[in-house]
């Protein structure tokens, strides 16, 4: 009955494209970064990729089946891991989201997002996709709350947001009805409206970047001046764009972070509608792959899995593009596999490989 | 090892997978959408911002046209100076970084502010001049704080350089930046913020010319206004330079003559209108306002009582006094009523049932003596007997009540009363006894120090009045010049035909005037072989009741107006003292101008580089010989000789005055007659 498992099983198609986006990333971040003080990162991004290449085959190693059953302890760690990143952790620009070991500094709520992805598959999936009670609904919402309010406290709003995806999905697809998530919408959308209005939970400078992006021109100067220069940025790109370091807006340092945040204004810059279309597409070849891969995945629980890897991934990415094209506020949410940054390549290559783990015990049974 | 979860064989459904890949692939094709609408719909506007973002226009700012005067000499230079500007798109929080600013250039931070309010609504990549001739502390300021305040930007250029003392203040002008009044007109449509602009005088008339055309530079900039390279560079046209026709000797003079009188004096040539030297005291130093003029010294300058920044020379309105009565004695003789005048002057006489008074107990006189001795009570009759209307008549021809057309802003125009001008004014008759104030320039009457020179100097050249112009017109492209006088409509040119009679009566009153003589009213001012001539006035200020001390509030104020030669005079001086007591005073301060000219001439006739590149031709009717043939000079001798030259006369030996008429209507044999004076041969 089982199987010996080799990497014939491996998605490879799934994994040329995700190196063709990496290859992009790396070259997009050298161009970006060509005549500021981020030059040079495209290597340690190099560096990151392949190091999230070895963690993604290591992880598919191990059958996901057992990390499941490990989860709940994970889940335990992670909880204190944000408990101590909110005590001991380093502060960087007003909020500590980093802790330091070593000469590595970790943002425990980025790997938090792997955990949380593999115990709300595993809830779910005991659940047996039966219809959902009250109190499943609840178990959910407290299973993802904590630790996104944790997040939320440090204060990250953009990574908390990333959390959301992962339980809709889970909810969505581990059997609610329609009643219980129109109730749940409609509780929602009160919710966030209060929220808003009683002005304690989100900060002004929160609030004032959630607004800015409907009308940049506002405050040309302030929270706006972000989203007036990537939309400088990608609209002077055209449909060929400048071509590859002759980005003005890019190379003359208007753009804000451009190899990171907005490193799709950067790309959108260079090579025009057509290069970001040809990106876009990549991305959707992707998750086409992975719900593909969680159609055929052995049960449920995989199948969860992959599936809570597509909801975070399509979020960030509706997220990222969509606030470097102006239909988003700004939130700090970078592209996956395009966007600097070693905490983000490891989680997409973890998650990846989680999907990949998944997919290589399709036939398990 | 796996444990089995009771999971096993349970698959999601297929149907919510295909909404998640439906629900995906629509949220691709809304980035798309919005990749589109930015990429290809709006490409060209954020081309354009981009553009912007990174090219900093960098004015390359024209340098103005210097001023000379009519031989060459240089009155008004530039000088290198350093403005800052700043550039608002190189910083997200200005405001924070303006009390560093304002700190460091020494600007009061609220002014700073309302700088940078007035250019709110200019683009934002054009620079803003915060401080213009930055010392080379604040320059230094600047270079060290190139990091933390990458929005200061300092530009070269050249400023302004006036003669210190207030010399000629008043016709040369001053420049500043436009303001935005100026703006909102018309006929700055041309002007930016931030330019300088002539404010008055010369500097404004002519700014066209003067200012030149700036060029601008297309600098590559990051988004920390570090220049990356340059683009293009537009370069600037200097203004032009522009000669006055302005003799520095001769303003030079008269800003001494006047000395700290308050008042006027104009120098004029009257055969061509060209402004010799014009003076107003008090005066000003206009490179006070080079820079932004500070609110102390303008608060100065415009609650002064003896306002400085008038030019009194063609704004100041007064009573022209007895100098009016070379205009009443035109009148007279044109009308032919004066020649056969024969007035008993007894210190005044009855008109209208009240007694007018004269200053002297001149007994009987002709006109031929009431000018020199500028008998009031003559004057009165002959007032009584033209009427209102006729002197009115003859004064607006002379081009009283009207601007002269000077190509200098602001001319005043002056009032001549008459039973239209009562009937407009005050809806009421003209009452007759004012008249007889009207005959010895009192009453209503006002005119300007220039619009004097002009009618006293036009009927001493037998009617052929000028207009003015303080610029050389060879200097000006014709339609500038025509543009000039269209916008300031005055008198012009213009002839009045005046009967020999007329011309010779008047010019020989006015040169009897300053020759010795009883009752003779400046015969202070004669000078011995000088064929000087003039006219005195001592204007009464605010009803009766002199008091003669220099400057006082009821102390008459000076008139004279004196030129040389008598007919077809080359130059025609007014002053104007005001509160300056007897017009001979006045007439002392010509004395000094006329010997400055003089002088200057008879240097220039020894002078036998000049006289061998230009030979001067013999001018036909005029009171002066050709140059010396031989060139070497001659001391003036004037107890022994009279010499010939320019101002050397025997009055005994004074021409047919008809010889000089305009020519027209003489006979042939006028032109072929030596004109000049015979030197007496010793």
């Amino acid at each position: 009955m089982r199987r010996i498992l080799t990497f014939r099983d491996f998605d490879w198609p799934l994994l040329g494209v995700v190196l063709i986006l990496c290859t992009v990333s790396v070259l997009e971040i050298y161009s970006a970064t060509l005549h500021t003080k981020y030059s040079g990162f495209h290597t340690k991004q190099l560096a990151w990729i392949i190091g999230g290449l070895v963690a993604m085959f290591l992880f598919s190693k191990i059958d996901y089946h057992k990390l499941i059953d490990f989860i709940p302890w994970a889940y335990g760690v992670s909880l204190v891991s944000l408990v101590a990143v909110k005590l001991v952790g380093s502060k960087v620009l007003g909020a500590r989201r980093w802790i330091k070991i070593g000469p590595m500094h970790f943002q425990p709520s980025e790997w938090v997002k792997l955990i949380l992805i593999l115990a709300v598959a595993r809830y779910f999936a005991n659940l047996g996709g039966r219809r959902l009670t009250w109190v499943d609904i609840a178990k959910a919402f407290g299973l993802v709350g904590i630790p996104m309010l944790l997040v939320l406290i440090q204060p990250d709003m953009g990574t908390a947001l990333t959390y959301t995806p992962i339980l809709v999905a889970g909810l969505f697809l581990g059997g609610i009805n329609i009643r219980q998530s129109v109730i749940l919408i409609t509780a929602g959308t009160v919710l966030v409206a209060g929220a808003w209005s009683s002005g304690k939970v989100l900060k002004p400078y929160q609030k004032a970047r959630l607004t800015s992006f409907i009308n940049p021109g506002d405050d040309p100067k302030g929270s706006g001046y972000q989203i007036r220069q990537s939309l400088i940025a990608v609209g002077s790109g055209g449909i060929w764009g400048k071509g590859a370091a002759k980005g003005t807006q890019t190379q003359g340092d208007f753009l804000p972070i451009p190899h990171a945040d907005f490193i799709f204004a950067a790309f959108g810059e260079e090579h025009g509608f057509v290069g970001a279309v040809f990106v876009l597409l990549l991305y959707f070849f992707i998750l086409m792959r992975l719900i593909q891969n969680a159609q055929t995945a052995a049960d449920l629980s995989g199948s969860l899995i992959i599936m809570g890897v597509v909801a975070v991934l399509t979020f960030q990415i509706a997220v990222n593009v969509g606030m470097v094209i102006g239909f988003m506020p700004v939130t700090g949410i970078p592209l996956p596999l395009m966007s600097y940054g070693g905490s983000s390549v490891l989680f997409t290559f973890l998650a990846l490989g989680a999907a990949m783990n998944v997919r290589m015990r399709r036939f398990v049974n | 090892m796996y444990s089995p979860t009771g999971t096993r064989g349970e698959k999601l459904p297929t149907l919510k997978l295909t909404v998640v890949q439906y629900g995906i692939l629509l949220m691709m094709l809304a980035l798309a959408a919005g990749l589109w609408r930015l990429q290809v719909l709006r490409v060209d506007d954020f081309r354009m911002q981009a553009e912007q973002n990174r090219i900093r226009k960098v004015p390359v700012l024209a340098a103005r046209g210097k001023l000379f005067d009519r031989e060459n000499r240089l009155i008004v230079d530039n000088y290198p100076s350093v403005s800052c500007f700043l550039l608002r798109e190189q910083v997200k929080n200005l405001d924070a970084d303006l009390p560093i600013i304002a700190r460091g250039l020494d600007i009061d931070l609220e002014q700073l502010r309302s700088t940078l309010r007035r250019y709110r609504a200019a683009p934002g990549y054009q620079p803003i001049p915060i401080k213009q001739d930055i010392t080379a502390d604040e320059q230094a300021f600047i270079e060290a704080h190139r990091n933390e305040l990458p929005e200061l930007e300092t530009i070269g250029e050249e400023r302004r350089l006036y003669p210190r003392d207030g010399f000629a203040a008043h016709l040369i002008g001053y420049v500043g930046e436009v303001s935005e009044e100026m703006l909102n007109d018309t006929r700055y449509a041309a002007y930016e913020p931030g330019d300088v602009v002539g404010k008055a005088g010369v500097e404004e008339t002519y700014d066209q010319l003067l200012r030149g055309q700036d060029g601008s530079r297309d600098v590559i900039v990051d988004s920390h206004g570090r220049e990356v390279g340059y683009l293009r560079t537009q370069h600037a046209t200097p203004g032009q330079d522009l000669k006055l026709t302005i003799d520095i000797d001769l303003q030079r003079t008269a800003e001494l003559a006047l000395g700290d009188a308050n008042g006027a004096v104009i120098a004029m040539d009257p055969r061509n209108g060209e402004i010799l030297a014009m003076v107003s005291h008090p005066s000003y130093d206009p490179n006070a306002f080079a820079v932004r003029i500070n609110r102390v010294d303008w608060n100065q300058l415009i609650t002064n009582p003896n306002h400085p920044l008038m030019n009194k020379a063609i704004q100041d309105q007064l009573a022209p006094g007895s100098t009016f009565k070379i205009i009443m004695s035109a009148a007279g003789l044109q009308e032919g009523v004066a020649q056969n005048m024969r007035v008993n002057c007894a210190g005044g006489g009855n008109f209208y049932g009240r007694f007018f008074h004269c200053d002297h107990h001149h007994g009987l006189l002709t006109i031929h003596e009431a000018i020199p001795m500028s008998c009031d009570t003559f004057f009165y009759t002959l007032a009584q007997r033209l009427g209102i209307d006729t002197i009115a008549r003859y004064a607006t021809s002379f081009g009283l009540a009207s601007k002269t057309g000077i190509d200098l802003p602001n001319e005043m125009a002056g009032i001549m009363p008459s039973t239209q001008w009562e009937m407009k004014n005050y809806h009421q008759k003209y009452y007759a006894g004012n008249t007889i104030s009207v005959g010895i320039g009192q009453g209503e009457t006002q005119v300007t120090p220039l619009q004097l020179a002009r009618a006293l100097g036009g009927i001493a050249s037998n009617g052929h009045m000028v207009r003015p112009h303080v610029v050389a017109y060879d200097q000006i492209p014709a339609e500038f010049r025509q543009a000039v006088q269209d916008s300031f409509p005055g008198s012009g040119e213009k002839t009045v035909p005046l009967d020999p009679e007329t011309w010779t009566t008047i010019t020989d009153g006015m040169a009897a005037a300053t020759t010795p003589g009883l009752y003779h009213t400046a015969e202070a001012a004669h000078m011995d072989g000088i064929d000087f001539a003039g006219k005195t006035g001592t204007a009464q200020v605010v009803g009766t009741g002199d008091t003669h001390t220099k400057g006082g509030a009821k102390t008459p104020n000076s008139w004279f107006v004196g030129m040389v030669p008598r007919r077809n005079p080359e130059i025609v001086i007014a002053v104007l003292q005001e509160h300056g007591d007897w017009g001979s005073l006045s007439a002392k301060a010509a004395v000094q101008i006329i010997t400055t000219y003089v002088n200057k001439k008879r240097m220039q006739d020894k002078n036998v580089l000049d006289q061998a590149s230009t030979p001067k031709p013999v001018e036909v009717g005029a009171v002066w010989s050709d140059p010396p043939s031989s060139g070497l000079a001659r001391a003036a001798r004037p107890d022994t000789a009279i010499h010939a030259g320019h101002f050397f006369l025997d009055p005994a030996a004074l021409p047919s005055p008809t010889a000089m008429a305009s020519g027209l209507s003489l006979p042939a044999w006028v032109f072929n007659t030596p004109l000049r004076f015979k030197e007496d041969q010793p």
